[in-house]
């Protein structure tokens, strides 16, 4: 199945790089962006069938290595229960 | 004494650390490699400057996990001095030998610049030669030097008297304006509640000669020689200290970083 991970700064924190990219959508006008958080994303194909299990391992994977917890939040979602294609 | 620099794939600032330790103080040093799986006898190891596996994932993540981390925290644990510079100081923080992380900088720049730094601790391992107070000018060349951390987990880390080093003003205040990477509470550099692991930010290897301009850098190095030539004297040190000791004990959250460990 394949997998996408979110990872981006916690609200409560300032994130320098999203407000860069606000002040900049708002130069090529969308005026009306009121806030940026900048993140990454990770696709992830993993060789499990179990729902369940594949979700606990890629919180998991996001608790130890893919997020910061100091300052990072993280989502998880599965995007293709089969086979081994891209999305 | 035998000082230790790692070097992981992307460092660049182990030589000039290498240099400091065994050509300014004379002492012996080697070089670990980052899959080596001791720290070879270190009395001191240090985490250079530069950008371990290329910063990917995020400044110091993937460092955090080589297996001379390992190592490093088994000499940690056992009270082994342990420095980290810079890209050193963010694998630090990732290993979950500090507490926090690090953000961008808050104006988005890579920002290499010389810096004033106020002493904040005298009585740590690697501070004993220089005061409380007093203004070091060191160099600062990094874009995430943003330290952060939660506010409770803040309060507790300056309760415990953990901040050895901060940014401040020539006139040695806090002021928005000289800091160089708007780090919560102009924070430059941190030590563990065992106060044998320092990280921080600036550079002192890039100021420990004159040919260099400054020496302000050479008493991070020289203190912690003389902290591991008299143990004993550092000893005493800590024990005069004992209120900031106890103020640790009360936050027991501070060295525990719920990542990366």
């Amino acid at each position: 199945m394949i997998a996408r991970v979110t990872v981006y700064p916690r609200r409560e924190i300032l994130d320098p790089q999203g407000k860069a990219i606000r002040d900049a959508l708002a130069r090529v006008g969308f005026a009306g962006v009121e806030d940026v958080r900048a993140g990454k994303s990770f696709e992830i194909r993993l060789g499990l069938e179990d729902r369940d299990l594949a979700l606990r391992q890629l919180r998991e994977m996001c608790q130890k290595l893919l997020a910061n917890l100091v300052v990072e939040d993280y989502a998880v979602e599965i995007l293709h229960a089969e086979g081994g294609e891209r999305p | 004494m035998k000082c230790g620099v790692v070097v992981f794939p992307g460092s660049n600032c182990d030589h000039d650390v290498y240099h400091v330790w065994k050509h300014v103080l004379q002492q012996d040093a080697t070089f670990l490699w980052h899959q080596d799986e001791t720290v070879k006898d270190c009395d001191l190891v240090v985490l250079p400057g530069g950008f371990a596996y290329g910063d990917y994932l995020r400044a110091g993540a993937l460092a955090a996990l080589s297996p001379v981390m390992t190592a490093v925290k088994r000499h940690a644990a056992a009270g082994g001095l342990v420095l980290g510079v810079c890209n050193g100081f963010q694998v630090l923080l990732e290993a979950g030998l500090l507490p926090g992380a690090m953000r961008r900088n808050a104006s988005q720049r890579f920002v290499c610049a010389d810096v004033w730094l106020r002493v904040e601790r005298d009585d740590l391992p690697f501070t004993r030669g220089l005061r409380a107070g007093q203004l070091l000018r060191v160099p600062v060349a990094h874009a995430e030097g943003n330290y952060e951390d939660s506010p409770q987990r803040l309060d507790a880390l300056e309760a415990a008297g953990l901040v050895a080093f901060r940014y401040a003003s020539p006139a040695g205040e806090l002021d928005p304006a000289w800091n160089p990477n708007g780090a919560a509470r102009a924070i430059a550099g941190i030590c563990n509640p065992e106060r044998n692991v320092l990280g921080l930010m600036p550079h002192p290897e890039r100021c420990a000669e004159e040919i260099l301009g400054s020496t302000d850098g050479l008493a991070i190095f020289s203190g912690a020689l003389e902290t591991l030539r008299h143990p004993k004297a550092a000893a005493a040190t800590s024990a005069t200290s004992a209120p900031e000791a106890s103020a640790a004990a009360e936050a027991p959250d501070i060295a525990r970083v719920e990542v990366g460990s």
